[in-house]
């Protein structure tokens, strides 16, 4: 016997609505195997896991700073996927957006305003945007493939950190420690409700990000030029769109949300550069955006349950003493499962049995 | 039509009663057909009439759903294109399977169950292909040759299996007249060989001067069996096409209006290694009247068209002129603003978005054209009116679907075809191109499509036909220029335009300069 995918006459929606639950419940039952051989009761480290994060408020804050940079990175991961542009680099768009917006608190720590933090966030935005107009440049200059280009400037901004914290940016009163000087209050992104968390205005940005993505992608002449140019370019380039500035659009917005999310990141949750200022957001955010169907407000439900994987991962780290590795684990998992869940979306499965390889034998010998 | 005994030694094949159904669709309906061994046998059909069914059943690629195969005179089950190959059966296809990444020699061995090593084979089809005088460099790229090279290999693909039937799925349809005279020679050797050949074509000459014998289809049922040299290609022509199925009315030669679009001394460089430069071309096309371009394919075809509608840009903004007015530097956007519309030959994936819908389709080509009725202010796109639009398209031009507003891809080739059709019509632009109108669509909604363009253009606007059937084009224009290795002939009257004359000029007779005296009577 053998199993065959059979291309469908056309999309299936059920399994286009399905899929990201059925990997899910996959994850989950290759999360439960992988402890046990770990040597840990499975239902207990899944509850610690998945349910111990969300019993208290103050760990629905904590799951809300995780899940604003996911989002916020992932919405413009959806404009640069659903437009055929293979954008592996925000990461490294959110490292650059930290940076170039960290330049006033830093540089200028005497200059305290009201309109620092704008104005660190439109240089966050803009700092992320340039740092991916220079894959989307490649591409359509030098026809490059962007995915290389985009994940090696990853490397290239950690790098670039990891220099200025440790040399030109490292705090003149910080006993040598690789940092930046604390940011000033001024220059500090205000909690939403600070009574009871630590969640910062970065989510509300996510939010509205994904919420106003979502409808130019639905509502708007601009969206379906992403889509027509993603799906099928010769149909694009018909309707008279061009195909390198929607290149250089889709890295723009991209880099543009993933720069706010680094800025937002650095001035809200940390309060100052350090060498390595995202557990991954931008790689994760990837998972996110195909978790949540490139559509933005799936991205949103998407962002909070892989914000609650990095949440579990320390949770089940301190009460069980799993290593925090099992956090890549998990979101490598999932990837995998959703992906492979997708197929379904186009194919179906069918089992031949061995009566019907008997009968190709049987003609064979005619 | 004669019914031979079915053990007869001579016959290679042998279909009785084949017939296969999808869903309600009659694909092949009780089709026979007999193959003698050492003959060329065409099957003559016009697009849908289920030839290739027909032909996917003998290769093992599709299971009949009723009939029986015999195979030298013993009953045969051929349920896959392996147990096909093992029987003595190969197949050239239309659409080659070849990578271009990969040598010729390497081609040939991914089809090549065995361990062969690729030097083995290379020397093998490098013998074959001099013995048969189709000359093939076995170590070169794939993504090199010509299509003519690369259908060499399928041909030497198929013969490395010593195949006793190849069939040819509609060969010539790629080839320049000078290779198709190889190809020619070449199946009249394997023929003096004792092999057996199927001939798919809709091409009445060819097979007229190598086929032996024929056996015609239409909708989907065998309606006679000839000997091709023995008819006319009007002959052939009524059993293909029927005599249900009434050419388009074209009204008395219109008045010719004013010059709406001309081409100034256009010419374009190849665009990439197997595109065709356009060589100085000249042409104006006033309102009123159609125009059609002949030419075999691949002779610059799809390149004018590019360069007209605006996908491709002209050098200079004189090259060419809608409504007087210069659009040689102006996008497709732009020259649609004009009032031009443009139809390309292929419908999935240029002309409509094949996972999109009717009514996004709607947008693809009318989103600046109706700016202000489909797109509102911010870019807003105002889908209640877009959903009436098409609606208003798909009663006009009596698209068949089987749901509302269904993905591009759900519809078959020629009711997507009168969509997007009909989707340029519903603007009335005056300037109206066509790559292909009726290429892969039924009989009938081909009929709809032709008369809707003579009567576009008889309301005044200009219409400029690309085609490769040229009884499509005797059929509806007003007259008919040649396109030869990306050359165009001037435009010859329809009076005056002949078959043979036509005919002369797409096998490179000098453009534009045809003396009458030359025709071949």
């Amino acid at each position: 016997m053998r199993i065959e995918l059979v291309k469908r006459p056309e999309r299936s929606q059920l399994f286009a609505a399905f899929s990201p639950f059925i990997a899910l419940g996959l994850t989950l039952i290759a999360g439960a195997i992988m402890f046990t051989v770990l040597g840990k009761d499975p239902v207990e480290a899944l509850y610690y896991y998945f349910i111990d994060p969300l019993r208290e408020v103050w760990s629905l804050h904590e799951l809300a700073v995780k899940a604003a940079p996911l989002i916020l990175i992932a919405v413009g991961l959806s404009i640069c996927f659903l437009s055929n542009n293979w954008n592996i680099g925000a990461e490294g768009q959110f490292i650059m957006g930290a940076i170039a917006g960290s330049i006033l608190p830093v540089m200028f720590p005497e200059f305290q305003s009201w309109i620092v933090l704008p104005l660190m966030l439109l240089m966050g935005i803009a700092g992320g945007a340039a740092y991916g107009a220079i894959p989307a440049y490649l591409k359509v200059r030098f026809n490059t493939n962007e995915i290389l280009t985009s994940l090696m400037l990853v490397y290239v901004a950690q790098l670039f950190l990891d220099w200025m914290v440790r040399g030109p940016w490292r705090n003149p009163e910080g006993m040598n420690f690789p940092e930046t000087r604390t940011f000033s209050p001024s220059a500090v992104l205000p909690e939403i409700w600070s009574a009871s968390g630590r969640a910062n205005w970065g989510f509300v940005f996510a939010i509205v990000a994904a919420v106003a993505l979502w409808f130019m992608l639905s509502r708007t002449l601009r969206g379906f030029e992403v889509q027509v140019l993603g799906q099928s370019p010769r149909a694009g380039k018909f309707a008279g769109f061009s195909q390198s500035r929607m290149v250089f659009f889709a890295f723009l917005v991209a880099g543009g949300l993933a720069g706010l999310a680094g800025i937002s990141e650095v001035s809200g949750a940390i309060g100052q550069l350090r060498p390595t200022i995202s557990p991954g957001y931008g790689f994760a955010a990837i998972i996110v955006a195909f978790l949540g169907r490139l559509n933005p407000l799936g991205i949103i439900a998407a962002g909070l349950v892989l914000a609650l994987s990095y949440l579990g991962g320390e949770a089940a780290q301190i009460s069980i003493g799993v290593s925090d590795k099992v956090v890549r684990a998990f979101q490598g998992m999932l990837l995998f499962f959703v992906l492979a869940c997708d197929t379904l979306i186009l194919y179906r499965v069918r089992f031949v049995g061995s009566s019907a390889a008997k009968t190709v034998e049987a003609t064979q010998n005619v | 039509m004669d019914t031979t005994p079915l053990a007869n030694g001579r016959n290679l094949l042998e279909v009785r009663g084949l017939t296969k159904i999808f869903g309600t669709l009659k694909a092949c309906d009780q089709v026979d057909l007999t193959i003698a061994k050492g003959e060329i046998h065409a099957l003559l059909g016009e697009n849908g009439a289920g030839k290739s069914t027909l032909v996917k059943m003998l290769f093992g690629s599709l299971e009949p759903n009723a009939g029986e195969i015999h195979w030298n005179g013993q009953p045969a089950r051929i349920t896959s294109p392996g147990v096909a190959k093992k029987l003595g059966i190969g197949m050239v296809f239309q659409h080659f399977s070849l990578f271009e990444a990969l040598t010729a020699a390497e081609n040939i061995a991914l089809s090549l169950a065995d361990d062969t090593p690729i030097s083995t084979i290379a020397a093998k089809a490098r013998a074959l292909s001099y013995s048969y005088g189709l000359p093939l460099d076995p170590e070169s790229l794939v993504g090199d040759l010509s299509v003519g090279e690369r259908q060499r290999i399928e041909i030497i693909r198929c013969l490395l299996q010593t195949p006793d039937l190849i069939i040819l799925d509609e060969p010539t349809s790629v080839l320049t007249p000078q290779e198709a005279d190889k190809l020619f020679e070449t199946l009249e050797r394997l023929r003096a060989e004792g092999k057996s050949i199927l001939y798919i074509s809709h091409r009445l000459d060819e097979v007229r001067r190598l086929c032996d014998s024929a056996t015609i289809m239409r909708h989907g049922k065998v309606v006679g069996h000839c000997n091709p040299r023995l008819e006319t290609p009007s002959s052939l022509a009524r059993m293909m096409v029927g005599t249900e199925v009434k050419n388009a009315e074209r009204t008395t030669a219109a008045v010719r209006g004013e010059e709406l679009l001309s081409i100034c001394g256009m010419s374009r460089k190849p665009a990439g290694p197997f595109s065709m430069p356009l060589k100085n071309i000249w042409l104006s096309v006033a309102g009123g009247e159609v125009i059609g371009i002949a030419g075999v394919a691949g002779n610059g075809q799809g390149e004018l068209f590019e360069a007209i509608s605006g996908e491709a840009l002209q050098e200079s903004a004189d090259a060419i002129r809608i409504r007087g007015k210069s659009a040689g530097r102006m996008g497709i956007s732009a020259r649609r603003l004009l009032g031009a519309a443009f139809v390309p030959e292929e419908r999935l994936g240029h002309g409509a978005a094949p996972r999109m819908r009717l009514s996004e389709n709607l947008l693809l080509s009318r989103h600046t054209t109706d700016g202000k009725v489909f797109v509102g202010t911010g870019g807003m796109v105002k889908s209640g009116a877009i959903q009436k639009a098409a609606q208003r398209i798909i009663t006009a031009m009596d698209v068949r679907k089987s749901a509302p507003d269904p993905e591009a891809a759900a519809l078959s080739g020629g009711n997507l075809q009168k969509f997007i059709i009909g989707r340029e019509l519903d603007r009335n632009p005056a300037v109206m191109v066509v790559n292909q109108p009726t290429w892969g669509v039924d009989a009938g909604a081909a009929a709809r499509i032709r008369q809707a363009l003579i009567e576009l253009a008889r309301a005044g606007s200009a219409v400029l036909v690309i085609s490769q059937d040229l009884d499509e084009l005797f059929e509806i224009s007003d007259s008919i220029a040649v396109m030869h290795n990306g050359e165009l002939s001037k435009p010859i009257p329809i009076a005056e335009a002949t078959l043979e004359r036509i005919g002369l000029l797409m096998g490179g007779a000098e453009p534009g300069h045809l003396d009458p005296a030359k025709e071949v009577a």
